[in-house]
């Protein structure tokens, strides 16, 4: 490893416990994570040239602290232009002596970053920057704009939160349940985000699937007991598995039923399978766990042929009941075409046709082009594959559902 | 996901409005792009020269020829553009609703998807 990337993955395992202490110190989450931000730079710059500091935590700590004392007082110095009552100089912070952060500040991290108020995009940048120690360029790389755009978006989140009045402590009751439920979201997102990037031409974006899988492993430490923590953990494994195989040499798409199963990731295989199946031994059934049984079904296939397609079927029914969504019955119909024929399939995606919030998806059009495909129906195949060519905004679903409709013959 | 909101032109509409009116257009762009500086949504915009200063590139069998229009004679040209960065095609519409130009009788505002790289498969 360089020491570029030792200093890396070190922020980003100490930022967070950073600004756990300050926010623990001071309140004002907005400024302190500031200051824990430029002392992030300050180190990135600093450590792989100097060598990382006998104590890092220390280090940053005291960087972030002397910012956070100098932004006190500009403000301070502001205010006593604008107002000429004396004001009390606000407490200089304690010593930066090396304090043990908090078992669970990262996760009360999580649940400011992750606030309802924000928007999915919002919540995700700035998950990212406070809690997963990325810098504002590497968040903005990562999702292709400018560096000026991230920075205004992670801006504007914090001060949301602050006018939200949100506060630095665990949620309760159903509150904390339902402030998971949002963070095992956006985990989920960012997860997405770097799976589907094509490898290669996009590396930064792939690192947020790495990224993803150690916060979800992270939120998973503190609360091992969670079935859907688990469940997400295991999906987010299962289908990192199959990353290497799932886009070909020029970076098109390779369906699953085309992948080379042997460079499928054992390790990860294993690791997903044991935990899936722990978490749905002792928790209550949730989507996440329902998605990582599915991925763990199809990891469990050696050939194609050897899927347990009734299986499958069974846990996108009972995902269908317990959270229902036209892309669940989608998927459900792929499942029952091969247990119960095409013919089964495209009669379960007439009734989503009437379904708006999926008529006119790309999706809805690729997923009944391969079942007339199976059908035999060759012409109207091509046809949908066609249509759900030009509905989608992918680049790399484009191409792939372009060459399944040559495939079919000119015409 | 990313959008373009292109503005396209029609001088007709444009010649027809008073000097006041033109001005409010202006000032709304200006108001618009702090909006959306703001927010995070904003990744560029570009307002485009007058198509009289265009001109067409075409090559024939290896050789570049130059020349104006045709694009001169038509009624509507792409005046300028918003990309932009924001939570779905709503908001996109939200804030292509916001550009001053929509609301002027004759114009509207195009909001286009950027199409992306990466994906997955459906099936």
């Amino acid at each position: 490893m360089t020491d570029g990337a030792m200093t890396e993955d070190l922020l980003r395992e100490l930022a967070p416990q950073v600004l756990g202490i300050l926010v623990r110190r001071h309140g004002q989450f907005e400024e302190c994570e500031d200051a824990v931000q430029e002392a992030v730079l300050a180190a990135s710059a600093q450590w792989p040239a100097d060598g990382v500091p006998e104590n890092p935590r220390g280090w940053l700590l005291t960087v972030a602290s002397r910012r956070l004392i100098d932004q006190f007082r500009a403000s301070h110095a502001r205010r006593e232009r604008e107002v000429t009552a004396a004001s009390r100089e606000p407490d200089p912070p304690a010593g930066p002596a090396d304090e043990a952060p908090a078992a669970d500040d990262s996760l009360l991290l999580l649940f400011l970053c992750c606030h309802p108020a924000l928007t999915p995009a919002s919540q995700t940048a700035l998950t990212l920057r406070a809690v997963g120690g990325l810098t504002t360029a590497e968040i903005a790389r990562a999702f292709l704009v400018p560096e000026a755009t991230m920075a205004a978006r992670i801006s504007r989140a914090k001060q949301l939160i602050r006018s939200a009045g949100s506060r630095f402590s665990r949620p309760a009751g159903d509150e904390l349940n339902e402030r998971l439920r949002v963070v095992l979201h956006v985990l989920y997102l960012i997860f997405n985000e770097g799976y589907t990037a094509s490898s290669g031409t996009s590396l930064h974006r792939g690192d947020l699937a790495g990224e993803a899988i150690r916060l979800a492993r992270m939120v998973h430490r503190q609360l091992p007991e969670d079935g859907e923590v688990a469940g997400l953990l295991a999906l987010m494994l299962l289908t990192d598995s199959r990353r290497a195989t799932r886009t070909g040499p020029e970076g098109e798409l390779i369906p699953l039923a085309d992948q080379d199963r042997d460079r499928w990731d054992a390790g990860l295989i294993a690791a997903g399978t044991e935990l899936i199946a722990a978490a749905m031994a002792r928790s209550p059934l949730g989507p996440y766990q329902l998605q990582a049984a599915i991925a763990a079904t199809h990891a469990s296939a050696a050939r194609p042929e050897d899927t347990d397609w009734q299986q499958v079927h069974t846990l996108y029914k009972i995902l269908e009941r317990i959270e229902p969504n036209p892309m669940v019955t989608l998927n459900r119909a792929v499942a029952l075409a091969e247990t119960s024929g095409p013919r089964a399939g495209l009669a379960l995606l007439a009734e989503l046709a009437a379904d708006n919030r999926v008529a006119g998806h790309h999706r809805l059009h690729a997923v009944r082009a391969h079942l007339l495909e199976k059908a035999g129906d060759l012409a109207a195949a091509q046809q949908e594959y066609r249509l759900a060519a030009r509905l989608t905004a992918s680049r790399a679903e484009q191409r792939y559902l372009e060459s399944r409709a040559r495939r079919l013959g000119p015409g | 996901m990313k959008f373009l909101l292109i503005m396209h032109m029609n001088p007709a509409v444009w010649n027809a409005l008073t000097p006041e009116e033109q001005a409010e257009v202006g000032a709304g762009h200006g108001a618009f792009m702090d909006t959306i500086t703001a927010s995070g949504e904003m990744i560029t915009t570009q307002a485009l020269a007058d198509p009289s200063q265009s001109v067409v590139v075409r090559v024939r069998g290896g050789q570049p020829a130059v020349t104006d229009g045709p694009y001169l004679e038509a009624k509507e040209h792409l005046g300028g553009f918003y990309l932009i960065d924001c939570e779905s095609k709503e908001r996109a519409i939200e804030l292509a609703a916001m550009i001053p130009d929509a609301s002027v009788e004759g114009l509207g505002i195009e909001v286009r998807p950027v199409m992306f790289m990466d994906g997955q498969l459906a099936i």
